[in-house]
């Protein structure tokens, strides 16, 4: 009996085999050509989102998202970065910059038809400020009078914070000083406006983990409406009916992959599977740019990518042998070597043309003087030289610059060091406690301001992780430079942050990041930007091109 | 036999215990939190995330509050994905893992068990040898380069088959089965080759022979019933084994299953999700462990005996 039922199942199992096995005969259209047809964009998303309420996440892959299904007061221009009319149709400064007052689009409607009001904004920003919402990002609207107070409970009165609602439609914001870049905060996903009578419906107002953000119960003021959302598979947004500048949204339905494996969302370009890639592996790249009409697209990025030191650790501990660390590095080799021209080098904590600043080059690759200053420094040809370990998160590609680096000092310098990985959470813990000598890090700015650089390097600045404290520093950035009456005046105090830093080098800048993208050839109106900033409003698809070298 | 598989589960129980409590001393004493990121979070907002998921009480009240939480089946909100109970996301990858995980072991069954019969048959012959070799490269090939190498071949160049998705498109199950099953089949066409060979030099197979009965029904009538047991031991952990190492052709293939959750909360410090998975899956493979022995037992005539005799 029990033979019989061994072979029976044995049988079945061969003819499982063989179904699953003809279902492979025939594969029908690519989601390209469908999607093109159909106007559906299918965009690689990096990784599955945190979730989707804008008070609550951080991070890249929700920012698309959020920015899809939600609209700021103003947006970025996707080609200039300069803010343009969102939800607000114009805005007025008075007090010398101080005041600003949004006018709402009397049409901006949420996705349930009613319209967005003022006062859904000195709601949502005080759920945004709320010392019990944890809002990570909250110190975006910290610009504003009293609110940082009001989110470290130093005053309990939202009132007190400067954002009020003279009307419907428009808002009245007060700032502790001119903030030029104010504007553009309304554009990043922590000032957004939510439905405050649906997020009740869910739960308190500071309630993190409620299901309001789910397909059926989300409520939201942007081009596209939530309507799929199936964990780590995809997550699809329609074109909104109430959306008030419907008209240009030519798009009909956008879906999210989570893309987390960047060799397989490659693979999922080539065989017609994506539209977009988040990235492109680097092995990949130098086959992409010899292609005809290559889909590699690749522009500067808002961030750089550079080395913190321990200022008050022995041998970094001087000034001389952080500045002959930095010059004897060659970052024109390594940036076309290890990194396959994929970066740019950087000579400054600001990457060259943030919204028109240009940082100062204040040194070069000057092996020479790298040399005299490490022998002033106390190690003439390294002699007596102590030894330094570079820090880095356990990652291959942080392990080989490192590497590079480490043989730059060697041959320059003579000088002994090495490298130590690990794993990110442990990594943070050292950086946050400025445990270690040399450490790798990134910083991908929030906004387009060299201020969000510059004021990394205050004496209280949380990101700071290397004990530099300059008084003179901390002025310039924190009340010179706000109370310029000009750009270029304001642009020529960051410069001159900028020098004092390279002054004292407490960190060797290494390259300023690019964003790198593989898009096909039918998607028209995604522009390259340093924000790396889309916005999904202006895609539009064309069918009948294809990709270069597809032979269907 | 009902006392057999009683005891089975006490025994369990502890096991299962131990682990939840080593997982979350250890999850706690790893340095860096889930709160912690790049961009330095301010002070005050992280108390405020700490309060909201009680991370502000004392560990042990904290430990006796999971247990409390627990016992009654609630695994606690995702550190990670605010708005996402553990228990909801374990729920929406199980099955497509579960499913991938019996896609693979039915593959790995076909390939492995042919094989490894056939290779009995003529032992240390070319018949033996090449269907082993293929085991052992089964075996030794890991599933991040077999992977690749499917969807370099069916995917890209013959473009037959999806390379990524699971249920998106037509047939995009296939490479992702294949992929984790053939490690599988390897270890069982082993096993089935070993389990083979001992039971087809038993006297009584001798006796099957002898009285003229001819070779494909001594093989599936008399030898194969004992020849894998072997194998049937081995599926149960293997099956486990399946759900909570598919991590590797979850990411290849981009399968929205749960082995990508259980690396990643690792990684995130999410001390829920990490607990949730690992307590889940701890348990699962307990419990089929203790299926795969209760069925090798009612596969084994002699200790079939041995429990009737017990019980009765």
């Amino acid at each position: 009996m029990l033979l019989t039922s061994t072979g029976l199942i044995l049988r079945r199992l061969l003819i499982g085999a063989l179904a699953l096995g003809l279902v492979a005969c025939g594969r029908g259209e690519s989601n390209v050509v469908q999607g093109n047809r159909d106007g559906v964009l299918h965009y690689g998303n990096g990784a599955e989102p945190q979730g989707l309420d804008p008070h609550v996440v951080t991070g890249v892959p929700e920012n698309h998202i959020i920015r899809a299904l939600f609209e700021g007061l103003a947006v970025k221009n996707p080609q200039t970065l300069e803010p343009e009319p969102g939800v607000a149709q114009r805005w007025e400064f008075s007090d010398g910059g101080r005041v600003i007052t949004f006018f709402l689009n009397p049409e901006a409607r949420w996705s349930n038809g009613e319209q967005v009001t003022a006062s859904d904004y000195v709601w949502s920003w005080n759920r945004a400020l709320h010392p019990g919402t944890g809002n990570e990002y909250s110190y975006m609207l910290f610009p504003l009078v009293n609110a940082e107070a009001y989110l470290k409970g130093e005053i309990s009165d939202f009132n007190e914070v400067g954002v009020k609602a003279l009307d419907d439609t428009t808002l009245e914001v007060t700032l502790n000083a001119p903030t030029p870049y104010f504007v553009q905060l309304m554009d990043h996903y922590s000032t957004f406006a939510v439905h405050p009578e649906t997020l009740l419906q869910f739960g308190e107002m500071t309630d993190r983990y409620t299901p309001w953000t789910r397909v059926g119960n989300i409520v939201s003021n942007g081009a596209f409406t939530l309507t799929e959302w199936s964990l780590n598979r995809r997550i699809i947004v329609e074109k909104s009916e109430h959306y008030w500048d419907r008209d240009k949204v030519a798009l009909n339905s956008v879906i999210f992959y989570p893309t987390e494996n960047v060799v397989s969302e490659e693979r999922m370009f080539r065989v017609e599977q994506l539209h977009y890639t988040q990235v492109v592996p680097l092995d990949k790249i130098p086959a992409y740019r010899q292609m005809p009409d290559t889909p590699y697209v690749q522009a500067p990025y808002l961030g750089t990518y550079y080395y913190l030191i321990n200022t008050k650790r022995p041998p970094v501990d001087d000034a001389r042998v952080r500045k002959a660390l930095s010059m004897a590095l060659d970052r024109e080799t390594l940036v076309r070597t290890v990194l396959q021209e994929t970066a740019v080098p950087a000579y400054s904590i600001t990457p060259p043309d943030t919204l028109g600043y240009f940082p100062p080059k204040l040194f070069d690759y000057d092996p020479e003087e790298a040399r005299r200053l490490l022998a002033e420094g106390g190690y003439p040809n390294g002699e007596g030289w102590p030894g330094l370990e570079i820090l880095y998160n356990t990652q291959e590609a942080h392990r080989k610059i490192a590497v590079a680096i480490q043989q730059m000092w060697k041959k320059e310098l003579n000088i002994d060091v090495t490298l130590s990985n690990q794993e990110w959470k442990v990594y943070l813990d050292s950086v946050t406690q400025i445990d270690f000598q040399v450490a790798r890090r990134g910083w991908i700015g929030d906004y387009v301001d060299a201020n969000n650089f510059l004021d990394l390097f205050i004496t209280e600045g949380g990101n700071n992780n290397t004990h530099y404290s300059d008084p003179i520093y901390d002025d310039l950035i924190l009340y010179r430079a706000p109370k310029a009456e000009t750009r270029e005046e304001r642009y020529r105090l960051f410069a001159e942050a900028e020098t004092m830093l390279m002054e004292e080098m407490p960190i060797i800048p290494i390259y300023t990041y690019t964003s790198k993208h593989l898009i096909h050839p039918s998607v028209e109106g995604l522009y390259s930007n340093l924000m790396d900033s889309l916005n999904l409003k202006y895609v539009r698809l064309v069918p009948g091109r294809r990709l270069p070298g597809s032979n269907k | 036999m009902l006392r057999f598989m009683l005891i089975r589960i006490l025994q369990a129980l502890p096991v299962i215990f131990v682990v939840i409590t080593a997982t979350f001393f250890l999850v706690r004493s790893a340095p860096g939190g889930p709160f912690d990121q790049e961009k330095v979070v301010i002070p005050e907002v992280k108390k405020a995330l700490e309060a909201q998921y009680k991370l502000d009480l004392p560990l042990h009240e904290q430990y006796f509050a999971y247990l409390g939480d627990l016992a009654q089946g609630d695994l606690g909100p995702s550190f990670k994905y605010p708005g996402r109970s553990v228990n909801e996301i374990l729920f929406s990858g199980l099955p497509v893992t579960a499913e991938l995980g019996f896609y693979a072991l039915l593959i790995a069954l076909c390939i492995g068990v042919t094989a490894g019969v056939f290779a009995s048959l003529r032992p240390n012959t070319a018949q033996d040898y090449i269907p082993m070799s293929f085991a052992m490269i089964g075996i030794c090939m890991p599933s991040f380069l077999l992977g690749p190498l499917l969807v370099l071949v069916f995917g890209i160049w013959l473009d037959w088959l999806p390379i990524t998705g699971w249920g998106d498109i037509p047939g995009d199950k296939i490479l992702p089965s294949i992929t984790l099953g053939s490690a599988y089949a390897a270890y069982i066409a082993r096993l089935s080759r070993a389990g083979m060979l001992e039971i087809l030099s038993q006297d009584y197979i001798r006796t099957a022979r002898a009285k003229g009965l001819p070779e494909w029904l001594v093989v599936t009538r008399h030898a194969l019933r004992g020849g894998l047991i072997p194998v049937i031991a081995f599926l149960g952990p293997a099956f486990a084994g399946l759900l909570a190492g598919s991590f590797v052709v979850e990411t290849i293939f981009q399968i929205p299953g749960l082995g990508r959750f259980y690396v990643q909360a690792a990684f995130n410090r999410d001390y829920t999700m990490i607990l949730g998975t690992t307590v889940f899956l701890s348990t699962l493979i307990v419990f089929f462990n203790l299926v795969s022995d209760i069925a090798a037992a009612w596969l084994n005539p002699r200790l079939r005996a041995q429990f009737k005799g017990g019980s009765q």
